[in-house]
């Protein structure tokens, strides 16, 4: 479960800053009126929709932590036997990494006004990410025909899930894509698409940083890396 | 996406960042409505339904242990059916839904001075998916097989296999799927009661001037947010192990002189995940429940409560300490016995807060001026059955004390004590105190004091004995106290005396229901305020507060939300909404 | 006036109920009454805080309750006091703590000279296996289990042959001896407990878990299963016995091993088997047949 812990640390690390901004240690039965000085405190000055699906991803990213704390806790048992990765997953890692690049452009291009780089980069950010889980559904299909079964080994029912569950993300992210898309074809306010589109740019790069995540512990590179730490520590 | 049309008489600069939206048919108004007020009158009314579910599965069991061999209807298969759903109904589809789907949809845009939730799509969506949920669980009723008979736990092995009831069938099937949906739902719900919370808040209303039911809730949310995945990913893991035969949670298993195909599994592994979310999961029912009776007894003791910002850090600091203390379920559960020196030594820190929670409970009473309302009546029992459920935590939460005492009746009369009676005391105080809000009329006084004598001096009756067949060793989930050489006459006696309370404790439920019916035509009118309470959702223009909840203009905060008999000023109650300077702070505001 | 007299009342109904009532813990077995004390330390810590914490509401009660004219004082905290509580409270809470955690200390570390016992469960039933002359137990696996082999002894392994395999019936144990008990499972979680022995623990398929004790009364006394297992569960009972040594030796010399068991000659099942007070699993099976075809 330190997998989870230290996840949730780094959450009570963010919590707590925010906390010692909150001034709960003032005596609030002194502090009558509208004093100018509690300016500030009311809210956030980022969008009510960033900061939705910032919890939300954080909900998200506590999600495989789990999984990862289950993976490696299964992983300790003996039957474990670890599979090769289809060397697929690389290329898919690098449409997956493309279209986190389209749509930073078109974050970009929004900012700017370039509506036309905008439609650009959403049609490329959607069609990669596409390609991306039909990759991923081609290195799925090459693992069972090669004889690695969801079921025959731990492992594998690992591989299955977690990728699987990260392709159900996409897939989820992709509807929203899909919404803004529309908006930016059929004139939605400016202001209103460039928030549409921070918003998938943020959730695109998160999935990304969670495939890599998880590309690394499928691999075992992490497993090695924590082993590697541990060493050093003792 | 609904449209959007600029609401009479609500200022556009202030509907800007997210639009306020407005039902145009009864369809929208009263079902598909965004309307965090309805969306939580349809939440409580769903979780109340389903409880009584709940409550008559209780009566079953109760039933089969107090009267063992009279009723032949309830076999053992029968008994486990209905410890399951009575267990998972209760904790998951009636307290968490009704704590934070029905009084924090109600009660937080209405405390933090906001028009509604901050994403009113997403919130009426996560309405619907707990419906679904709930009707998914219910459906396994009628599934062949029956519903999952595993203990509300749902420990694989047993659960999947053919020696339990479901295992095998569809039970099992349709409660994990329905967990996973109440997941989905819930997150849903919980991203918006997190971020009204964060931004919602109306100009003056800073973090340390919420009325403490706000932060239970909050914190409570948060920490749900955090937790749920937990069961979540147990969820999708089982699943997969009973519907493909994966080996995540299954090792090699001789059943019934059969070998099954599963390999190397962990059991241990489910029930770290179950109680990473299973521990939070307590006190996400008890913050709510800690708040909103903070609330009460300040409002109906006309007293700030004693030491708002202790009782603040001490939500905080039980939110945070109870990610870490999840394995004190797992003492005697075979994992390394090392790990409990370190789960008995953060659980009883965890003592600490709580205490201090409870001496300013009581502490506001000291020198108060306690009118006893039936809010007041409500909380007060609170304290006791709290009090008595938390230090019989004290027991179980030292490593070696729980070693008899571990699935024991003693556990259930300590977990039914601290959070079954004790929060649900206070959903019926709070209840109390907030109708008149929702519908304009006060509930009967008469009913109201039955059905609280009943239900206190009941529970307690119900729960306190049962500490001691625990302490004989008697163990939880058997579904027949036959042939055991520690259960003596007089044990059995008792068992049946509990099983009369039971039954007497629920009849006095039914007469709140028509308490709670009755009230809404032939109530007293309430009028506005009728608690003379400050918070903002007793200063609102109209009683019930119609959409937009606040009118033309959002109310401005001036003060926190316990100006209670404040020397200096006129009435013994300063809305928060209220501008002026009173009392010995003058000087420094 | 009302509230406060039944709140005390609630008070003084708990500790009389305490007191009074004929329900407490059975009468100790084992060395464990270590166990028991801090029980009792645990009652007296709490049963203080509960009455106190209640009474003063009572007085409170009693003595705020609205009147006339009453108006409530006005304090929003007191440092001092609250700082008092804390203190207080984190004292009590070491003093329970304490003496748990060195009495858990004893709980966890197996005294030397142990014997080893492993009990097997399975749905819904217990067998037991005491090392042979050998004193050592042999490895087993459930891939193993087979009617003839129902505990899953590895035949390949010289240790097991001498291990006596007593299926379905009663444990004897000699009195004043510590045992550990390994604990193991075939197929669900079961719990090993003895309700006069104090210990339990879980059983998990898939691994050997362990508690230890000494027994210190001869008798006879009722095993129960702790961990839901099933509809069978609560029909799940079994026996041990604890004799003094000459009767335990003779009960041993009764006993066949596994080598004798596996013997193709071999005939004869559990059931015959002499001294088998319990119930065996295939029999609660057809009861529960029976009972689920009403």
């Amino acid at each position: 479960m330190s997998v989870i812990l230290v996840f949730l640390l780094v959450i009570a690390g963010f919590a707590g800053w925010w906390l010692s901004h909150q001034r709960l240690t003032n005596k609030p039965w002194l502090e009558q009126g509208l004093a100018g000085d509690l300016v500030g405190l009311d809210r956030s000055a980022l969008p009510t929709a960033k900061i939705g699906l910032g919890v939300f991803l954080t909900v998200v990213g506590c999600l495989f932590s789990l999984f990862t704390s289950a993976y490696f806790m299964r992983m300790g048992l003996s039957d474990w036997r670890p599979l090769p990765l289809p060397r697929l997953l690389w290329l898919n890692t690098g449409v997956l990494v493309l279209s986190s690049i389209a749509l930073q452009c078109a974050v970009v291009a929004a900012r700017n006004g370039q509506i036309d780089m905008v439609r650009l980069g959403l049609a490329t950010a959607g069609l990669t990410a596409l390609a991306f889980l039909i990759g991923q559904l081609m290195a799925w299909r090459q693992m069972t025909e090669d004889g690695y079964l969801l079921s025959s080994n731990p492992a594998n029912s690992f591989f299955y899930l977690i990728t699987g569950m990260h392709g159900l993300h996409i897939l989820g992210g992709l509807v929203g894509l899909g919404r803004t898309t529309v908006g930016a074809w059929n004139g939605a306010r400016p202001e209103r698409l460039r928030l549409g589109v921070e918003l998938c740019a943020m959730y695109w790069h998160f999935l990304l940083f969670v495939w890599l995540a998880i590309f690394a512990l499928l691999a075992g590179w992490a497993a090695t890396f924590i082993d590697i730490c541990r060493q050093l520590l003792t | 996406m609904v449209d959007i049309t600029p609401a009479d008489g609500i200022p556009p600069a202030e509907v800007a960042e997210v639009e306020l939206y407005h039902p145009h048919s009864w369809w929208t108004k009263y079902v598909f409505s965004q309307d965090a007020k309805v969306i939580a009158i349809q939440y409580s009314a769903t979780a109340t339904g389903i409880g009584l579910v709940a409550l008559v599965l209780s009566w079953l069991m109760r039933l089969q242990l107090g009267f063992p061999g009279t009723f032949d209807f309830i076999t053992p298969e029968a008994y486990y059916q209905f410890i399951t759903m009575h267990g998972m109904i209760m904790v998951i589809y009636l307290l968490t839904a009704l704590f934070l789907g029905g009084f924090g949809n109600y009660l937080i845009p209405l405390m933090v001075g906001a028009r509604d939730m901050v994403f009113p799509y997403v919130n009426m969506l996560s309405y619907w998916i707990y419906l679904l949920a709930v009707l998914v669980l219910v459906s396994s009723f009628f599934a062949p097989g029956g519903p999952t008979g595993a203990g509300w736990t749902l420990y694989p092995p047993q659960a999947i296999m053919s020696g339990t009831p479901g295992g095998q069938d569809w039970g099992i099937i349709l409660m994990l799927s329905s967990l996973i949906l109440f997941i989905i739902g819930f997150t849903m719900g919980g991203l918006n009661y997190v971020v009204t919370v964060l931004q919602g808040r109306t100009r003056g209303m800073t973090m340390m001037r919420l009325p403490l039911t706000v932060w239970g809730i909050f914190t409570a949310t948060v920490m749900a947010l955090l937790a749920f995945p937990a069961l979540f990913v147990a969820c999708v893991m089982m699943l997969l192990d009973r519907a493909l035969g994966t080996s995540f949670f299954m090792p090699a298993i001789s059943e019934m002189g059969e070998q099954l195909q599963h390999n190397g599994g962990s059991p241990i592994l489910f029930q770290h995940l179950f109680w990473f979310f299973g521990h939070p999961e307590v006190y996400i029912v008890a913050l709510p429940a800690f708040g909103i009776v903070s609330d009460l007894i300040s409002t109906h003791a006309r007293k700030n409560i004693f030491g708002y910002r202790m009782m603040v850090w001490a939500i905080v600091g039980i939110g945070a300490l109870s990610f870490v203390v999840w394995a004190h379920h797992m003492y005697v559960s075979g994992m390394d016995p090392y790990f409990g020196f370190f789960f008995a030594t953060t659980t009883l820190i965890i003592a600490v807060p709580t205490a201090i929670k409870v001496y300013n409970w009581v502490l506001t009473l000291w020198r108060g001026d306690i009118h006893l309302t039936i809010p007041m009546l409500f909380a007060l029992a609170f304290i006791v059955t709290f009090v008595n459920g938390g230090l019989t935590g004290l027991f179980l939460g030292n490593v070696v004390v729980d070693v008899p005492l571990s699935d024991t009746m003693f556990v259930v009369a300590h977990f039914h004590m601290v959070m079954g009676v004790a929060p649900i005391l206070v959903v019926f105080g709070a209840i109390y105190h907030w109708y008149p809000k929702v519908t304009g009329r006060m509930l009967n006084e008469t009913l109201g004091r039955f059905h609280f004598w009943v239900t206190f001096l009941g529970a307690y009756l119900i729960f306190f004995p049962m500490h001691y067949l625990g302490l004989m060793g008697v163990p939880r989930r058997y579904a027949e106290l036959t042939d055991m050489t520690i259960m003596t006459e007089s044990a059995h006696h008792l068992n049946s005396f509990i099983s009369i309370m039971a039954f007497i404790v629920g009849f006095a439920q039914m007469v709140f229901l028509f308490n709670l019916i009755w009230s809404i035509r032939h109530g007293r009118e309430a009028g506005g305020n009728p608690w003379r309470a400050t918070t903002l959702e007793w200063q609102t223009p109209q009683t019930p507060p119609a959409h937009g909840n606040f009118g033309k203009d959002l109310p401005i905060v001036y003060r926190w939300a316990y100006d209670y008999s404040v020397p200096g000023a006129k009435e013994d109650f300063i809305p928060q909404n209220m501008p002026g300077s009173f009392g010995p702070s003058r000087e420094q505001a | 006036m009302a509230v406060a007299l039944v709140l005390v009342l609630v008070v003084v109904g708990s500790v009389l109920f305490h007191l009074l009532s004929p329900w407490w813990w059975t009468p100790i077995a084992s060395n464990w009454s270590y166990i028991d004390n801090t029980i009792i330390i645990t009652f007296w810590i709490t049963g203080v805080v509960f009455a106190a914490v209640v009474l003063f509401m009572a007085y409170c009660v009693f003595r705020f309750r609205h009147r006339e004219g009453n108006r409530a004082a006005y304090e929003p905290e007191n440092k001092r006091l609250e700082s008092w509580l804390t203190i207080v409270t984190a004292v009590g809470v070491t003093a329970l703590l304490v003496p748990g955690l060195f009495v858990w200390s004893r709980f966890v570390n197996v005294p030397s000279d142990a014997t080893d016992v492993e009990v097997v469960g399975q749905q819904w039933q217990w067998s037991f296996r005491l090392p042979g002359k050998d004193g050592k137990l042999g490895t087993s696996d459930t891939r193993d289990v087979t009617a003839d082999n129902p505990l899953g002894v590895i035949a390949s392994d010289p240790n097991g042959q001498d291990d006596v395999v007593v299926e379905a019936a009663d444990l004897h144990l000699p009195v004043g001896k510590p045992v550990k008990m390994l604990l193991r499972s075939i197929d669900v979680l079961h719990d090993f407990y003895v309700p006069e022995f104090r210990a339990k623990m879980d059983m998990i398929p898939g691994s050997v878990t362990y508690f230890w004790f000494t027994p210190t009364k001869t008798g006879t006394f009722q095993v129960l299963c702790a961990e839901l297992c099933g509809q069978g569960h609560p029909l799940m009972h079994g026996v041990v016995m604890v004799d003094t040594q000459q009767d335990y030796l003779a009960w041993l010399g009764q006993q066949q091993t596994f080598a004798q068991l596996s013997a193709p000659q071999q005939t004869g099942s559990a059931d015959q088997a002499p001294g088998n007070t319990a119930a065996s699993g295939l029999k609660i099976a057809a009861k529960l047949e029976t009972v689920g075809s009403r």
